[in-house]
């Protein structure tokens, strides 16, 4: 039985639309998966479903539970609103408010809907955490956000939309921010849900995401559907191009192994302590030139730690870095410095790592009067496959992935041996992904650079990585070939915050 | 949480000797005998210095002066001022009273004022536009004109405190409006309010339980600034409306060269100012968590 009908939906704001005349449906204990990239008008579909778009709504038809939804006064929607449909956003840590208790919150629709006593709001928040998963659910009740993990947080969101029993979740990126082991813990609590009897629409960027939920699949691109149909028939045969793009772009296979040569950069039982907690414990690796190490780990293992190690921000407490063979770490920082061009990071927001002011070829020259290099922005564009046309932009004038582009040939200005690059492409659409990983294994290849590279995507580890060091707590507990590594192992257990 | 109180505790305790070390400084550098200085207008007779050389060992080394300063004025003796023939304490301990109950009413009708203004015009165009406006004057506006104007629309009868607190309260009104509709809009943005707004939470109600608490960090921060704007503004309200006060006071002491009720009174106007800003930074723990466990 049809639980929400859409049919021709349509959202303008200020006269461009978003949202052009799309249509789809979901049943009761049904999983809609709703795909698509950035701009391609999913979040404002799902939020149009509340009546919260914020630009101008039409539709032929919106119905839900045999209501028409068109044209609702504010006040209908809001009875509508947590009560009979519920929401989850992206990354719990913005969702929650960070100044009330995660109780609360929690209880907010039970208050704002009245559906239980007063009295007995304490007892369903303890009861509602605990089937969302969240262990120890009556003292987390007291806590604030910031102190639960990330996990921990998603699932209290959850919670919270689940409070009044709605009859549809609509949930929208809920497992972008988190790493691949507790996305697929939600992704399960998810699941349970819809075979309960719920309605699920799921709102996400990543085929793969989709694949482990969806019972159907609607593909999302410039405010239209391309494609509609049942998961299985549109993750194997998709009929539109479009979709077959996205299939492609999702990193599969392994890296090609490649001739590596002397160690470049080399860690030996580093440790780093942060306020009586130890970060990273006693860990040692090798990276050679023209290799690509992958660095891998649930959030909190103590990568991102590591990466700064690395590149000589943060010093060890324990342990030595050495870079081209010399002493990297314990040095002051005027010796430092003349070396600094050897290992250059790559960020994951370039956005943020840009001064907003300077043009393009401005940040490229920067780069390259430091390192005394001979090339001139616009070779170092073509390096990374863009042309001089963007000399003159400004950083928030590029898309995502013409700014991580840009970020790289900032970094080749400098002539680097190694490149540290940090989740560089968790920020970007999967087609965009592809192009960056490709750059990257033409760079690695052309120019024998060597890549520290940290994901918490296992694909794109495999993808891009010849070997592999895992951590967890801080301490390496695998390493090795990428091919031997048990990739199957997409579960990385959290650790969960005390 | 206990920790974050000690250190806000003894930070202000040592803000206050710093400006305790510097009233002392103000009084041994100006030019001239210390002596016939503390004395200001009254007659500098010999007699007079010896027995305030004596009093206040002005014939002592520094350092013991210093630690005698201090210490007197821990315990409250801030010295003796000539022009009234009392102890300086006591000259000012008569003026709290009314400066206290005239900064406090404005500070009351300022905060009311901007929660209101801020709630009922964040985020929508027209009323903030407006409002945005008048802010903007009422923070550019002088207070002595402000007074007088409000003054002579009243028919020069100002015997309430309503008046020249509404004075006092406008131009700091305007700047904490300004910083909470700011904090308010901020915060209507985020992502937690779209998903309370999700939960059916009707926007009064959004504006109140969510956003406000937001908006009310940055604007504690500026109430802590605006003690100091406060204690300035009474100095000319006092003196505009011809109220008592520790403004006046202060204004008279300068006029006449009394020396220790000046400096009497800065040490009074610091005293303020470290305190209410402690209490802002103690509020600011009681307001966002997260703060609690640096």
């Amino acid at each position: 039985m049809s639980l929400l009908t859409v049919e021709g939906l349509t959202v303008e704001f200020g006269g461009a639309r978003a949202v052009r005349g799309v249509s789809f449906g979901v049943g009761k204990g049904e999983c809609l998966a709703i795909v698509g990239e950035s701009g391609s008008g999913k979040s404002v579909t799902a939020r149009s479903l509340v009546g919260l778009s914020g630009g101008r709504v039409a539709a032929d038809r919106l119905e839900f539970g045999g209501e028409d939804l068109r044209g609702l006064p504010e006040r209908a929607w809001r009875r509508i609103r947590g009560r009979r449909i519920g929401f989850v956003l992206q990354d719990a840590l913005q969702a929650l408010d960070p100044l009330r208790t995660v109780g609360r919150e929690v209880a907010e629709p039970l208050v704002v809907h009245r559906t239980v006593p007063r009295r007995r709001i304490p007892d369903r928040v303890r009861r509602l955490l605990e089937d969302a998963g969240v262990p120890d659910p009556e003292r987390r009740a007291g806590q604030y956000p910031h102190q639960l993990s990330g996990g921990l947080r998603q699932r209290a969101l959850i919670a919270s939309a689940l409070a009044a029993e709605p009859e549809l979740i609509v949930a929208d990126e809920p497992t972008t921010a988190l790493d691949v082991g507790t996305a697929a813990q939600v992704l399960d609590l998810l699941a349970g849900l819809r075979d309960r009897g719920t309605g699920v629409i799921l709102i996400s960027h990543d085929l793969s995401v989709v694949a482990r939920l969806a019972d159907r699949i609607a593909v999302m691109k410039d405010g239209l559907l391309v494609e509609q149909g049942p998961a299985g028939q549109v993750l194997t045969a998709p009929r539109a191009p479009y979709t077959r793009m996205l299939l492609d772009a999702v990193p599969s296979g392994y890296a090609e192994p490649v001739e590596v040569g002397e160690p470049v950069l080399e860690a030996r039982s580093v440790s780093k302590r942060y306020d009586g907690r130890t970060v990273v414990d006693g860990v040692s690796f090798e990276l050679r030139a023209g290799e690509s190490l992958g660095l891998v780990g649930g959030s909190g293992s103590g990568k991102t730690t590591l990466a700064r190690i690395a590149l000589g921000l943060v010093e060890p407490d324990a342990g030595t870095v050495l870079l081209d063979g010399e002493p990297w770490s314990g040095l002051p920082e005027r010796r430092r410095r003349p070396r600094r061009a050897r290992i250059q990071p790559v960020p994951q927001d370039p956005y943020g790592a840009f001064d907003p002011r300077y043009t393009v070829g401005r940040l490229l020259d920067e780069a390259s009067r430091l390192s005394g290099e001979t090339a001139t922005a616009e070779d170092l564009l073509r390096q990374v496959g863009l042309t001089g046309e963007l000399l003159d932009r400004r950083p928030r004038d590029l898309s995502g992935g013409q700014r991580q582009r840009v970020a790289i040939a900032r970094a080749l200005a400098l002539r680097p041996a190694v490149l540290v690059c940090d989740e560089p492409t968790s920020a970007l659409d999967v087609s965009v992904q592809a192009g960056i990983l490709a750059l990257l294994d033409r760079l690695q290849r052309e120019r024998g650079l060597a890549l520290l590279f940290i994901s918490h995507d296992l694909a794109v580890v495999r993808k891009v990585t010849q070997r592999v060091v895992e951590l967890a707590d801080g301490r390496v507990v695998a390493s090795g070939p990428t091919r031997d590594w048990r990739g199957d192992r997409e579960t990385i257990p959290e650790p969960h915050r005390i | 949480m206990i920790a974050g109180v000690v250190r806000r505790v003894v930070g202000a305790i040592a803000v206050l000797l710093g400006s305790g070390t510097l009233a002392f400084a103000a009084l041994r550098l100006i030019p001239g005998d210390p002596a016939a200085t503390l004395l200001g207008g009254a007659p500098a007779t010999p007699e007079a210095i010896a027995r305030l050389n004596d009093e206040l060992g002005l014939d002592r080394p520094l350092p013991v002066q210093y630690a005698t300063f201090l210490g007197r004025a821990a315990r409250g003796d801030l010295g003796w001022s000539f022009q009234y023939n009392a102890p300086v304490t006591e000259v000012l301990g008569q003026e709290i009273g009314p400066t206290a109950r005239l900064t406090l009413t404005a500070c009351a009708l300022a905060a009311a004022g901007a929660t209101a203004l801020a709630l009922l015009t964040a985020g929508r165009r027209v009323p903030r536009a407006v409002s945005g406006t008048v802010e903007l004057v009422g923070s550019s506006t002088p207070t002595f004109w402000l007074g007088i104007m409000l003054l002579t629309l009243a028919g020069f009868r100002a015997d309430g405190i309503w008046l020249p607190a509404l004075t006092l309260a406008v131009p700091v009104g305007a700047v904490l409006a300004q910083v909470l509709r700011d904090g308010l809009e901020t915060a209507l943005s985020s992502p937690f309010v779209l998903t309370a707004r999700t939960r059916g939470v009707a926007d009064r109600r959004v504006r109140r339980a969510h956003a406000l608490r937001h908006a009310l960090i940055p604007a504690l921060t500026v109430l802590g600034w605006t003690a100091g704007s406060l204690l300035a503004g009474a100095v000319v309200v006092e003196s505009v409306f011809a109220r008592p006060g520790v403004g006046r006071v202060a204004v008279e002491a300068v006029m006449a060269k009394d020396l220790p009720v000046v400096v009497g009174a800065v040490l009074l106007a610091s005293v303020v100012y470290v305190v209410v800003n402690t209490l802002v930074d103690l509020a600011q723990l009681l307001v966002d968590p997260r703060l609690r466990e640096v």
